[in-house]
């Protein structure tokens, strides 16, 4: 959970996040090029939960690892969610959607990461 | 997806789902789902350790799910239930954000209301504000 592929989304996902921030700071609603973006994102976010899984059954598993599934659920549907909502949205604030959506994922892998330090050996 | 032409003129009966609306619904989905997510771990695991704090997390999780559900309805219930909720968080995360810094026994585990909801960034303590002014500034003109 630690790996070159959490920081690798998360640094995406920030980047990504900040790249839509400023989009929606100059009003313009998200193109095609943003839309993939989040897709791509979406794609490695999904590529991670199920590393995160295959790890669940054959590593430790973290004590807490009730609250870890529950995060993992709502890791992996994050980012459809927000690319969703923001089709819905051919405004600037649907470019806001994506970038709320790119800020709030580094935290689901952060508290991921915290979830998965406690292991109950 | 093609690049829409920008207008920025609003009509009066838009949705209140929509626009900036539709971001404060996916921030109140965020809080619902977490906060809903933490209260029922706290009640399910632990509750006798601090009952009255752990309520209270599990009602903010309840307001937060009506706000979202307000807001995706629409219409006049829809403005209503979220102006309720909105209303209610804004007095929660003051009344509890004042109680856990004054009486910290009592409130022993973090909650989204806990110290002004310095766990979340203060956005419980903003986001009351931000949909507060947006029902406003889309009230209903006869």
């Amino acid at each position: 959970m630690n790996g070159p592929l959490s920081i690798a989304t998360i640094v995406a996902a920030l980047v990504l996040g900040i790249w839509y921030l400023i989009r929606c700071a100059l009003n313009r609603a998200p193109n095609n090029a943003d839309l993939w973006a989040m897709l791509g994102l979406s794609a490695l976010v999904a590529v991670l939960v199920v590393v995160a899984v295959v790890g669940l059954f054959i590593g430790e598993r973290p004590s807490d690892w009730s609250t870890f599934v529950g995060y993992l659920i709502t890791t992996i549907a994050f980012a459809p969610v927000g690319f969703y909502l923001a089709r819905l949205e051919p405004t600037r604030w649907g470019t806001l959607i994506l970038g709320v959506a790119c800020l709030v994922l580094p935290v689901l892998v952060l508290r991921l990461q915290q979830i998965a330090e406690v292991t109950s050996g | 997806m093609a690049e829409p032409t920008h207008t920025e003129a609003r009509p009066r009966d838009a949705a209140i789902g929509t626009g900036a609306g539709r971001v404060l619904l996916l921030v109140y989905g965020i809080f619902a789902l977490s906060a809903g997510a933490r209260a029922g771990v706290q009640i399910a695991t632990k509750f006798s350790e601090a009952p009255l704090a752990f309520l209270l997390s599990g009602l903010a999780a309840l307001v937060y799910l009506a706000a979202t559900v307000g807001l995706a309805v629409g219409g006049n219930r829809g403005r209503l239930v979220a102006l309720t909720s909105c209303s209610i968080e804004f007095v929660g995360v003051l009344v509890v954000g004042t109680l856990s810094v004054a009486d910290q026994a009592a409130f022993p585990d973090a909650t989204v209301w806990s110290r002004y909801g310095s766990g979340y960034g203060y956005i419980p303590l903003v986001l009351p504000l931000i949909g507060l002014w947006w029902l406003w500034r889309h009230r209903p003109r006869d």
